[in-house]
């Protein structure tokens, strides 16, 4: 996956002079130009709103580094075993061919907001007028000391979805009755609050088809309380009795580190020892964000609450899990709905069409065993300060199972809606 | 399931499933039946001057060609089937009530299916016996709205452009083709059918917390609108 190689790149300085040298993408054309880094759940779906809405009167060009794109929503589904990997692979070739989406497969490495323009890796520039970004995320390694992308080989993140996601599916399939998975959890902020306890359901649920109901998953927390907390508890102890065990911060008093060689991880209590150690490290914005001059200090991009535009550059807009979205969690959703304010607001700056007031939505399900499904959503508006909660709501614990099971089938047709909403609809 | 519409033929469905496992075909009940139809007229009529709703009307369903009757826009999918020689009995509607999406992959019928056997065998019988009257010359309009529901919104002139912006939440789940992969299909719909739908989500009337929620800081003019732009778009 996209672990960008921190390469000092010297924008400003070099811009100009690099300008004359380079190679360059520009084509000769009069429509104004809108280039979108990143083509996942926010990028994909503003470059495809921008083109569908304007009927063509702006060009676009996405950018995105890997020439598939694995959702990382789902792909719990996948470790459980109720979805293939290629279910939840999607290409850009209806982007490409049906909405006249130029998709340039590389990474961008630097823009020159001055210059305006997108610097590649291979040197590059693709001008712009506005320019999206919504690269994601990227890990702070060292925030689980020990733990580095090397040692991701040995411990999977899995928190990209990809070659990872198939890493960490075969080394479960691997566990044998009796032996211990153990997950390190991330602090907040990170991409989809509930996942990681999702992914602990997963687990568990293979462990038990399998028979091996002697297993254990220890999941250690640096949080005190997490996402859907009572109806994950409820469930675990419903279909996985005793198999499933959390330990926050007050239990386990505080995450020393990890030693891959060992398969251990070591906290203030004790060192617990995984033949499966799943570390999910601390997160920060997309590298492209940080070389961009894009973020704050705590690491994301600040924007307007009314049009996702990034407050450092007026002709940059941020989307996903890079900004800094208020009361939004990090999930493909908030990315999708996002990306929708922010292709509106595009084409207002530059075709002059109407914009309206900004409206923000999310829905999060989660499954915890077949049949049983739980959701969690929440309507959002701008306000002075940030993107602020209007109306939410919550499964609740002790559900109909028939219930339980709508939800789980509602899923996936949120699943098949949302990704024919970012990719265009396949076939 | 707290959902008005479709809990009814579940739960009674639940019931009687322990009991039986066999066909659905051995003589139903048609007064019990008319009771387990009540999970299908939201969206369809049957009997004497039944029109087409969100469903087709299910007037003289017995020997008719499936996707067959003129001023309904059925799915590709059914439409398929009925070239192929699907004709409406109580066998093939027995299987295809079952599991709609499972006999007739793509169908825009969005009920998830019946499973109780006996509550089947009813239903057909009913629907065998209230086959009677020639349908309405009047397809495609709706049953008149209630007064309480949206009366406002019945009779606003939804604005297309503004139903499109809003609609741009709602196609995060509900495809704008008309496929519905586990949440229901809702394009192409009556404006009156669709306002009332909304206003029942909002009224709490239909519990469903997401359409709760969704509904719940939408105005008339709105309402108005999404009605308007989703039933300007035609199945695909
Ligand atoms: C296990 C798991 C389960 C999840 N489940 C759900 C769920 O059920 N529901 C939900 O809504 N969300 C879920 N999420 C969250 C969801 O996947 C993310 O929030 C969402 O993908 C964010 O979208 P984005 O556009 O910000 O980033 P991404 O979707 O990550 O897209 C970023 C893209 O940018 C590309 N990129 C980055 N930098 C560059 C560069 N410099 N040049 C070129 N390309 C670049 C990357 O290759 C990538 O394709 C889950 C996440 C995980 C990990
Ligand atoms: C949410 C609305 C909805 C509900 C509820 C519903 N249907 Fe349907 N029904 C439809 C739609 C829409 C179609 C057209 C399907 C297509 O084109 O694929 C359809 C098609 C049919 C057909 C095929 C008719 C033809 O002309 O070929 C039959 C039979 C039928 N439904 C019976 C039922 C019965 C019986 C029930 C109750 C158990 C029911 N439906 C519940 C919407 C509904
Ligand atoms: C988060 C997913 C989601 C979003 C967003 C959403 N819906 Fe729904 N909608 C559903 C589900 C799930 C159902 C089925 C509810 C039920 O079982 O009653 C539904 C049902 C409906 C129905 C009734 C369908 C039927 O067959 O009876 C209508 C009409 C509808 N939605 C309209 C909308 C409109 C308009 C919007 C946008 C303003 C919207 N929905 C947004 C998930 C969603």
């Amino acid at each position: 996956m996209t672990s960008m190689t921190r390469r000092t790149f010297g924008i400003w300085a070099g811009a100009a002079a690099a300008s004359l040298a380079l190679p360059t993408y520009l084509r000769a054309q009069d429509r104004p130009r809108v280039v979108v880094i990143g083509g996942g759940a926010g990028g994909a779906t503003a470059a495809r709103y921008i083109s569908k809405d304007s009927e063509g009167a702006i060009d676009v060009t996405l950018i995105e580094a890997n020439p598939q794109y694995t959702t990382c929503f789902f792909s719990n589904l996948y470790l459980g075993g109720f979805r293939s990997f290629q279910s939840i692979t999607h290409t850009y070739d209806v982007l490409a061919a049906n909405y006249g989406i130029s998709v340039v497969n590389g990474r961008a490495e630097a823009v020159d907001r001055e210059a305006k323009e997108v610097v590649m890796a291979d040197g590059g520039r693709v001008p712009y007028d506005r320019l999206v970004v919504s690269p994601g995320i990227d890990f702070i390694w060292d925030s689980v000391p020990g733990y580095s992308e090397e040692a991701a080989q040995i411990m999977p993140h899995s928190w990209k979805a990809g070659p990872q996601t198939k890493l960490l599916k075969e080394k479960l399939e691997a566990v044998e009755n009796g032996q211990q998975i153990v997950m390190v959890t991330p602090p907040n902020p990170y991409r989809c609050p509930p996942g990681p306890y999702e992914r602990a359901s997963m687990f568990a649920h293979i462990l038990k088809s399998k028979g091996f109901t002697d297993s254990k998953i220890i999941i250690l927390d640096p949080k005190e309380k997490f996402s859907k907390q009572g109806l994950f508890q409820e469930g675990w102890e419903a279909h996985y009795p005793g198999m499933v065990e959390w330990y926050g911060p007050e239990i386990h008093g505080g995450i020393k580190g990890v030693d891959p060689e060992k398969g251990t991880v070591e906290t203030d209590f004790d060192t617990f020892k995984g033949a499966l150690v799943n570390v999910i490290p601390a997160q920060k914005a997309g590298a492209i964000a940080h070389q961009a001059g894009l973020v704050s200090e705590n690491g994301f991009c600040p924007i307007d609450a009314e049009s996702m535009r990034s407050t450092m550059d007026e002709n940059i807009f941020v989307l996903g899990d890079a900004a800094i979205a208020g009361d939004m969690p990090k999930s493909a959703f908030s990315a999708n709905s996002q990306a929708k304010v922010a292709a509106m607001n595009v084409r207002g700056d530059l075709t002059g069409s109407k914009v309206f007031p900004a409206r923000y939505a999310n829905t999060c399900w989660s499954l915890i065993a077949p049949d049983d499904g739980v959701k969690v959503g929440a309507q959002y508006a701008p306000t002075e300060e940030k993107i602020a909660s209007t109306t939410s709501f919550i499964s609740q614990t002790h559900e109909d199972p028939a219930l339980r099971k709508a939800t789980y089938e509602e899923s996936l047709g949120w699943y098949a809606g949302i990704t024919s909403d970012i990719f265009g609809r396949q076939g | 399931m707290r959902q008005r519409r479709r809990g009814l033929g579940r739960s009674a469905g639940l019931a009687l499933a322990a009991l039986s496992c066999g066909s659905a075909l051995a003589g139903g009940d048609p007064a019990e039946g008319e009771k387990v139809f009540s999970a299908c007229r939201s969206c369809h009529q049957v009997g004497e001057g039944a029109r087409h709703g969100i469903g087709p009307h299910l007037d003289r369903v017995f020997g008719r060609e499936a996707g067959s009757l003129e001023g309904f826009a059925y799915s590709l999918a059914l439409r398929r089937k009925g070239a192929q020689g699907l004709v409406w009995n109580a066998q093939t509607l027995d299987v295809y009530l079952k599991r709609p999406q499972a006999y007739v992959p793509g169908t825009r019928m969005s009920f998830r299916g019946m499973a109780g056997n006996e509550d089947r065998a009813n239903l057909i019988a009913y629907l065998e016996a209230a086959s009677a009257g020639a349908p309405a010359a009047d397809p495609g309009a709706a049953p008149a709205p209630r007064d309480e529901i949206g009366a406002l919104a019945m009779n606003i002139e939804g604005d297309p452009a503004l139903g499109q912006y809003l609609a741009n939440e709602c196609v995060t789940c509900h495809q704008p083709s008309g496929r519905a992969d586990g949440i229901p299909s809702i394009v192409g719909w009556p404006r009156v059918a669709f306002v009332r739908a909304l206003f029942e989500y909002k009224t709490n009337v239909r519990a469903h917390e997401v359409m709760r929620m969704v509904t719940r800081n939408l105005g008339n003019d709105e309402i108005a609108a999404l009605a308007a732009y989703f039933g300007s778009l035609t199945p695909q």
